[in-house]
C-alpha cells in the first residue's frame, strides 16, 4: 500500500474543507465534553487515579509472559478453550474452524475492534456464513458497507436522515427522523437474530490473570445477549489486554467509562469465566478465546513506546484531537483512528507506509492529557518521525541533514550563508517558494536584522 | 515450525529483555502517600451505610433507574404488584430465589420461574424479569448480578424490564468492595457470568443522542428492602 499516504492526504483535505460535517462532529462531541467533566469532578483525585490505572497496565505489560500464563491456566481451569494466533490469518482460520466444526448457520457479533483488525467479517462471509453486527453503530456501518469512523462511536458522522434511508432500504421500515424510533427498529430487528444464532463473537476489554475471567464493557446489552443466547461463545482479544488482579478493574472500569464516554460506568461491565456451569440454566456450551499477537510483540520490543500497549481503547484521545475533529475518522484508513491509531499503526502495519500519520498532529498534547493510562501519545508521534527518518530517510532528509552537517562544521561557510540569506530575504518574500504557498499566503517573512547574532556578540561583548 | 503458543511466548520473553521505565506518576502515589480509605482518589462511595445509600439514590436517579425503598418483603411484593398493574404486564419471569419468589407472590399476571428451562423465545416474550443480585455499588449506582443470583445469563437482559429485589444490607460503598465480596463468596468457583448493571440499557450511537433500551431492558427498577 504505497499510496496510503496519497489517499490520506486527499481524504484529509476533502474532509477538512467540509464545514458542515465538521460542525456536525463538533456538536456530537459537545455533550461528551460536558458529561466527561462532570464525571471527572466526582473523582477525588483524577490524576492519582490515572497513576493507578497506568501502573496497573504497566506492571502487567512488563511482566506479560508470566501474567498471560497465569491467566490462561485459570481460564482453562474454568472450562474455556484458548487458541493462539500469531497473525490475522491464523486468527481467522481458528474462528472459521470453530464455525465449521459447529456446523453453524448464523453468527451474531458484538463490538470488537480486534475483529476489524483481522477483517473477520469478510472471511466469514466469504466462507458462506451470515454474520451480523449487533452494536447499533456497527450494525449501521455494516449496512453502509463502511469501516467504523471512531472505534468507540462507529457511526458518529452519520446523520439521522441517512440512517432512516438506510433502514428503509435494507429493513423496509417507514422513514423516521427520531433517534429513539431508529434505535427501536434495530432493537426489534436484532432480537430474533440473537435467539437464532449458533455462535456469538465478542471482544474483551480486560483479561484477569488472578481469576481467569474476561471483562467486556458495553452500553447497549448486545454483548450480554451475544454471550448468553448462542450455544457457542468466541471471544477475540489482543494478548496485551491482561491485568494482574480483579481489583485492578475497580480503577480501570470506571475510568474507561469516564474518559471514553463521560459516564460513571458503562451500562454493562461483564466478567465471563467459562461456558455454562453445572447447575446454571443457560449460557453457551462452549467458550473459546482467541489470543492474538499480530505485531503486538513488535511494539512490546520497543521499550520507548511499549506503553502504547497500555491502551484501553476508550477513545478519549480521538475526542479531543484537533486533527481527528477536522479530518474525521475514515481518512486515517486504519483500524484504530486518532492519536493512538497514528502511534500504533506504523508498528502494526509498517513504518514506511504509515509514517505520514505521525505528521498528522499539531503536537498540542491534548491526547496525552486526556489519556486515562498516561500514554505519552504526542511524544510517540515524534519518536515515530525520528525512527522513520533513521529507517528510510527521504531525499530531502538526506540532502538537508548532510548539508547542515557540512555547513555547521565550517564556521566561515555558515557566516557567508547567513550574509547571503539576510541580503536576499526581501527578495524571497516576493518569490513563489515551493511547498510554502499556503503558509506564505497569510504570513510575511520577518525583516532581516542588519547584523548576525555572532556579529552582535563579537562586536558588543568584545 | 514451533506452535503459535510457544512462538508468541518466545517473542514476548525476547521483547521484555529490555526493560521499560516506570510510568511518570503525577499524583500522591509519586510521593508515596497512603491512606486508610481504599483508593481515596476514586469517586466517593460513602464511609457510612447511610452515606452510601444517599450516594446510591443520587446515582440511580442520574442513570434514570428507579429506586423503590420498602420496609419489608411483604411491602416489596405490594410495590411490584402496583408496578405490574400500572404497566399492564402480562407475563413476568423470575429467578427461583426466596427474595424474588416472595416479591412476585402478589402479581396478578402470569408468572414463570425462568431458571427451570432455557427457553429463549419464552423469555423474550416476557414483559419483565425479576432477579436478586450479588451486591449493589453505591459509588456508581451499579447492581452486580451473576449467573448464580439472577437466574442465569438471559433473565436480567432479555425481558424488556428488569426488576432487582435486594436487601439494603447488600449495598457496598464501591466497586472494589463489590469485587472483594464476590471473591470472598465464590473463591475459585465464580459464577460463569458476573455483570455490573449501571442503569437501563442505552445507546448514543445516533448523533450521540441518548436513547434508553438499545438491546437490553428499557427500564430498571431496584426494590430495596429495609
Amino acid at each position: 500500500m504505497a499510496d496510503s499516504k496519497a489517499i490520506f492526504l486527499k481524504d484529509a483535505a476533502v474532509n477538512a474543507a467540509d464545514g458542515d460535517q465538521r460542525a456536525f462532529i463538533r456538536t456530537a462531541l459537545g455533550g461528551y465534553y460536558v458529561n466527561r467533566d462532570l464525571q471527572k469532578a466526582r473523582y477525588r483525585d483524577w490524576e492519582r487515579a490515572r497513576d493507578a490505572a497506568s501502573m496497573a497496565k504497566w506492571s502487567a505489560v512488563n511482566d506479560l509472559a508470566n501474567v498471560l500464563e497465569k491467566f490462561v491456566a485459570n481460564f482453562e481451569r474454568n472450562g474455556g478453550v484458548v487458541h493462539w494466533a500469531r497473525d490475522a490469518e491464523e486468527a481467522r482460520a481458528i474462528i472459521l474452524k470453530i464455525a465449521d466444526d459447529a456446523k453453524a448457520k448464523a453468527i451474531v457479533k458484538s463490538k470488537c475492534m480486534t475483529s476489524e483488525e483481522i477483517h473477520l467479517n469478510d472471511a466469514l462471509e466469504k466462507a458462506g456464513y451470515g454474520v451480523v453486527e449487533s452494536d447499533l453503530g456497527e450494525f449501521i456501518q455494516q449496512l453502509r458497507g463502511e469501516a467504523p469512523y471512531h472505534f468507540v462511536f462507529p457511526c458518529m458522522h452519520v446523520k439521522r436522515e441517512a440512517i432512516s434511508e438506510l433502514f428503509t432500504k435494507h429493513l423496509g421500515t417507514a422513514p423516521t427522523n427520531s433517534p429513539e424510533e431508529l434505535t427501536m427498529i434495530a432493537r426489534r430487528h436484532l432480537r430474533q437474530l440473537y435467539i437464532d444464532a449458533d455462535i456469538g463473537i465478542t471482544g474483551a476489554n480486560f483479561m484477569v490473570a488472578e481469576t481467569g475471567q474476561i471483562s467486556i464493557t458495553e452500553n447497549e446489552g448486545n454483548a450480554r445477549l451475544t454471550a448468553a443466547l448462542p450455544r457457542i461463545h468466541i471471544a477475540l482479544s489482543g494478548i496485551e489486554k491482561v491485568v494482574h488482579k480483579l481489583d485492578d478493574l475497580s480503577v480501570l472500569l470506571p475510568m474507561l467509562a469516564t474518559a471514553g464516554a463521560g459516564q460513571p460506568m458503562t451500562c454493562y461491565n461483564t466478567l465471563y469465566s467459562g461456558p455454562r456451569k453445572k447447575g446454571e440454566c443457560d449460557g453457551p456450551e462452549q467458550f473459546h478465546l482467541v489470543l492474538l499477537d499480530n505485531a503486538r510483540t513488535r511494539l512490546l520490543a520497543d521499550p520507548e513506546q511499549r506503553d502504547a500497549l497500555h491502551c484501553i481503547r476508550c477513545g478519549a484521545c480521538l475526542n479531543v484531537c484537533p486533527i481527528f475533529k477536522n479530518i474525521g475518522g475514515l481518512a486515517y484508513g486504519t483500524t484504530y483512528q486518532g492519536p493512538i491509531g497514528s502511534v500504533i499503526t506504523p508498528h502494526l502495519r509498517g513504518l514506511k507506509q504509515w509514517n505520514h500519520l505521525s505528521g498528522a498532529s499539531s503536537l498540542c498534547g491534548a491526547c496525552t492529557d486526556a489519556c486515562p493510562v498516561r500514554i505519552d501519545l504526542h511524544h510517540h508521534l515524534l519518536h515515530n518521525r525520528r525512527n522513520a527518518a533513521k529507517e528510510s530517510p527521504t531525499l530531502f532528509d538526506r540532502v538537508f541533514h548532510h548539508g547542515f552537517n557540512f555547513v555547521i562544521q565550517r564556521p566561515w561557510l555558515f557566516a557567508a550563508g547567513g550574509r547571503i540569506f539576510r541580503a536576499t530575504l526581501p527578495l524571497l518574500q516576493k518569490l513563489p517558494l515551493p511547498y510554502m504557498g499556503a503558509w506564505m499566503k497569510t504570513r510575511d517573512l520577518p525583516k532581516a536584522p542588519a547584523r548576525s547574532f555572532r556579529d552582535q556578540w563579537n562586536q558588543d561583548h568584545a | 515450525m514451533p506452535d503459535a503458543r510457544s512462538e508468541i511466548f518466545a517473542r514476548i520473553r525476547e521483547a521484555l529483555k529490555v526493560k521499560a521505565p516506570k510510568p511518570h506518576l503525577k499524583g500522591d502515589a509519586a510521593a508515596g502517600k497512603t491512606s486508610a480509605v481504599a483508593k481515596p482518589w476514586l469517586p466517593e462511595g460513602g464511609e457510612t451505610a447511610e452515606a452510601s445509600l444517599t450516594i446510591l439514590a443520587e446515582q440511580l436517579a442520574k442513570l434514570k433507574a428507579v429506586l423503590i425503598r420498602v420496609p419489608d418483603q411483604a411491602a416489596a411484593a405490594r410495590a411490584l404488584a402496583e408496578l405490574s398493574q400500572a404497566k399492564s404486564w402480562k407475563k413476568v419471569a423470575y429467578h427461583g430465589a426466596p427474595l424474588a419468589r416472595t416479591a412476585v407472590a402478589e402479581l396478578g399476571c402470569v408468572t414463570w420461574e425462568a431458571d427451570a428451562s432455557f427457553d429463549k423465545q419464552g423469555l423474550e416474550g416476557c414483559d419483565a424479569g425479576v432477579t436478586t443480585c450479588e451486591a449493589i455499588v453505591a459509588q456508581l449506582g451499579s447492581v452486580l448480578v451473576s449467573s448464580a443470583s439472577s437466574g442465569g445469563r438471559a433473565l436480567s437482559i432479555l425481558p424488556h424490564v428488569h426488576v432487582v429485589v435486594a436487601d439494603v444490607a447488600q449495598v457496598v460503598p464501591d466497586l472494589g468492595a463489590a469485587l472483594a465480596l464476590t471473591q470472598a463468596r465464590h473463591g475459585d468457583t465464580m459464577p460463569s457470568m458476573l455483570s455490573f448493571i449501571t442503569g437501563p440499557s442505552r445507546t448514543g450511537d445516533i448523533e450521540r443522542i441518548l436513547v434508553l433500551g438499545a438491546h437490553g431492558p428499557k427500564e430498571l427498577y431496584l426494590i430495596l428492602i429495609g
